[in-house]
């Protein structure tokens, strides 16, 4: 076994091909005038004070009680090591079952809490806060996931569940036994913001913070502001022109004395951590450096261009998308046509990513996950709903009619979503005489030249039940929103995941809809899928109050989860430092010709690499030790 | 003997990051897609703290079967946690080997946040392997 370990220790340390395997550094590292790292300090626990233990066992209404049986893994908790109270409630995260907690800490003397519940990944901070009221540190807290784990999964098998359930419980009692109070440190939020993109939403959110009073820099890859409003005519369902919203928006912008604008300018690097972010970008290629506290993201969204051929889009000049239609109406190029066709969901039912796009991201990023979100919309097209395209539409044909009654309009769907107000929007379309035809998703519309260079349109109408050909003088593609190549690449740099669409992705669907798993780093626009004007106003508001408060605060403490040196095992080989990417661990001469490495608490993430690489043991990880882990999986082996 | 293994029920311990494949593990249960019951996850900050030897001491005190899922190469938390535990994981691989355990009671996966779907069909494809394979020699009687 030693030599198995040690052989194992080797390839470890040296892996094989390690420089073609390791993706290109984006990590943010810690800027250098940061305050520089100290000591850990020792962990103050009463020694000799034995863990005693509360178990909450939560029914979550009929989620776990339905499925698992909560009085029998009560009982069976109170006979686990260390427990000195078990109880059941109905919804523990109620003010009632919060109240428990509270009593039952101050009744029982506890020193460790455990709600078996749902998922720590949404509610244990509520019952850290819980436990951090009646003075116990909330890192004494543990949760055991019975519901997303145990009772939704096995809903079919209640006596298994049960079974599992109280084994979840088995660990969480012997890692809470091991569990040890830990100290937050404390971080400065600068009070200034970066916001990436000008569109509708990056606009109102730079505005909304700088009315705040803090500083802002907007970049703008583009040279005007404006984003994809500026290249849009009219706007539904007011038939306003864009212009006469988005004008006073960017003067108010330009003119106000808290933002800085950057336009022609693109984001090269982003480093640091929530507060205390380094931002540098290019303009022309000459950098620029600054400081922020916070970032919205908010680089919007792409219309996306069929490929040429998909409908004769590109083969003849008379097939447009909306977006030129728009754009045509406004120059007043459509003049009293005798038929215009549209077709929705173009793209979304069967599209094709040009070929450029997917070779462009094989060069330049190392993610499979990419290629196959690019390779699945080669093959399926974007299969989400786009919202906007059908209003869309629906504009359009109410313009035309308004400006040409005679035309006949016919918007050929295979599903219309006309939303909350908007149904009174296709009211007023089918007032105005423009027809709706519905067509199999499966058999699409087909479209040939006519001999007079008109283009005829063949479609199975499915509730006429027969096929229709229609002679029309221009042919309107409905095409989604997609996500930007530009947004993608920038979601790496930012680390935000991306959602399978290709699109940026929050933190929570639910619960936390405009933050992202970063913290500091929020999302506005249609940077997170497609949305309109108002639903963009919207998402910037709420990201700019996210960020704001952040730096009203002026300091917020972050997760005590790092990476702990032990200076009597450390040798100073610095195999830590060499595997470190966020560059938290450094070689330190602590006393003559005594190195031992040294971890600076802000910068560490506590991914915990160093740990594993540490070839004597020295490094461990707050929170997830040694002795914490091992003891769950040696719970896991005691079975019931 | 056929009916002795049919009641073989293994156990599997999967240490899942905290980042997408706990929260994977979590949508297969908000999505409701059910898996054998014989999974016990352990949350672990990054695939990348999973140390060898607490595999190996897993291994050799009995468990059944280890999975280690992490973020997709590329979308790791700390950017290449996960790539590391790739590396670790071949060199696990070879301490099976000594020690004499089949190396398919090991397995690593990718699992994003968005991939309840694939949680929950890896569960069931290693359930099956491990109840072929049989309960792990090292198993206290």
């Amino acid at each position: 076994m030693p030599k198995t370990s040690q052989s194992a220790r080797k390839r470890t340390a040296k892996p094989r091909k390690r420089a073609e395997r390791r993706p290109p550094r984006l990590v943010p590292e810690p800027p250098s005038r940061l305050p520089r790292p100290f000591m850990p300090k020792p962990i103050v626990w009463k020694e000799g004070e034995a863990p005693r233990i509360g178990v909450f066992i939560c029914h979550c209404g009929v989620n776990i009680g339905g499925v698992v049986n909560v009085p029998a893994v009560v009982d069976y908790a109170k006979t686990l090591p260390f427990v000195a109270h078990s109880e059941e409630n109905i919804y523990t995260c109620s003010e009632a079952g919060l109240a428990s907690i509270k009593e039952a800490v101050k009744k029982h003397g506890l020193n460790r809490v455990i709600v078996a519940s749902c998922t720590p990944r949404t509610h244990e901070p509520l019952f850290r806060s819980a436990c951090q009221e009646v003075g116990l540190n909330k890192y004494l807290f543990e949760m055991a996931n019975i519901r997303e784990q145990c009772s939704w999964v096995h809903s079919h098998e209640p006596e298994q569940a049960t079974e599992k359930a109280k084994d979840i419980v088995r660990m969480a009692v012997a890692r809470a036994t091991w569990l040890q109070p830990q100290d937050e440190p404390e971080i400065d939020i600068k009070d200034s913001s970066l916001i990436i993109g000008s569109g509708i939403a990056g606009l109102t959110a730079a505005l909304s913070l700088a009315n705040q009073g803090f500083k802002v820099y907007l970049v703008e890859k583009e040279p005007d502001l404006g984003g994809n409003l500026r290249r849009l005519h009219k706007l539904y369902p007011t038939m306003q022109d864009s212009s006469e919203i988005l004008n006073p928006v960017i003067e108010a912008v330009k003119a106000h004395k808290n933002i800085q604008v950057l336009t022609s300018t693109n984001i090269m690097d982003v480093k640091g951590y929530v507060g205390n972010f380094l931002v540098t970008a290019s303009k022309n290629g000459q950098k620029t450096e600054f400081d922020v506290g916070t970032i919205i993201v908010a680089c919007g969204s792409l219309n996306y261009r069929p490929p040429e051929g998909l409908y004769q889009y590109g083969i003849y000049d008379n097939v447009v998308t909306q977006f030129e239609m728009d754009q045509l109406l406004n120059k007043g190029a459509i003049e009293n046509p005798d038929r215009v066709v549209m077709i929705q969901c173009v793209g979304a039912r069967k599209g094709e990513i040009r070929a450029y796009e997917i070779e462009a991201f094989a060069m330049s990023d190392t993610s499979r996950i990419l290629r196959k979100i690019l390779k699945a919309r080669k093959e399926e097209g974007w299969p989400y709903c786009s919202r906007i395209c059908c209003m869309n539409a629906i504009k359009n044909a109410i313009l035309i009619k308004e400006q040409s009654p005679k035309t006949d309009v016919i918007i050929l769907y295979s599903d219309l979503r006309v939303y909350k107000e908007y149904e009174d929007f296709y009211s007023k379309a089918r007032d105005l005489e423009v027809k709706f035809i519905k067509f199999i998703e499966e058999a699409g519309p087909e479209i040939s030249e006519t001999p007079d260079k008109k283009m005829l349109v063949s479609v199975y109408d499915m509730l006429a039940g027969h096929e229709v050909k229609l002679t029309a003088d221009w042919v309107v593609l409905s095409t989604p929103l997609i996500p930007h190549k530009d947004s993608i690449l920038l979601a790496r740099t930012l680390k935000i995941p991306l959602s399978p669409d290709g699109f940026l992705m929050e933190a929570h669907l639910k619960l936390r809809p405009v933050d992202t798993q970063m913290d500091g780093i929020f999302l506005a626009g249609s940077a997170t899928g497609p949305k309109d004007v108002p639903e963009s106003i919207v998402s910037a508001k709420a990201a700019a109050a996210r960020a704001a408060i952040l730096m009203a605060n002026k300091k917020m403490r972050t997760e005590a989860i790092t990476a702990v040196v032990n200076p009597d095992l450390c040798r100073g080989c610095g195999r830590c430092e060499e595997v470190c990417e966020f560059k938290a661990i450094e070689l330190v001469e602590v006393a003559p010709k005594v190195v031992n490495a040294r971890v600076n608490e802000i910068s560490c993430k506590g991914c915990g690499t160093c740990s594993v690489t540490c070839p004597t043991g020295a490094i461990t990880m707050k929170h997830f030790t040694e002795k914490q882990v091992s003891a769950m999986v040696e719970a896991a082996l005691t079975g019931t | 003997m056929g009916e002795a293994e049919a009641e073989f029920e293994p156990l599997i311990l999967a240490f899942c990051c905290n980042w997408c494949s706990y929260a994977g593990a979590d949508l297969a249960g908000t999505a409701r897609i059910s898996y054998p019951p014989n999974i016990r996850i352990i949350r672990v900050m990054c695939s990348g703290m999973v140390h060898p030897a607490l595999v190996m001491d897993a291994l050799s005190k009995g468990v059944d079967g280890v999975l280690i899922a992490g973020c997709h190469p590329g979308d790791c938390h700390y950017t290449d946690g996960n790539l590391k535990t790739e590396r670790r994981f071949e060199a696990m691989q070879v301490m099976m080997e000594d020690m004499g355990i089949e190396t398919e009671r090991l397995r690593l996966e990718w699992v994003s946040s968005g991939e309840g779907e694939k949680f929950a069909r890896v569960v069931r494809e290693m359930t099956e392997q491990v109840k072929k394979i049989g309960p792990n020699p090292f198993k206290p009687r």
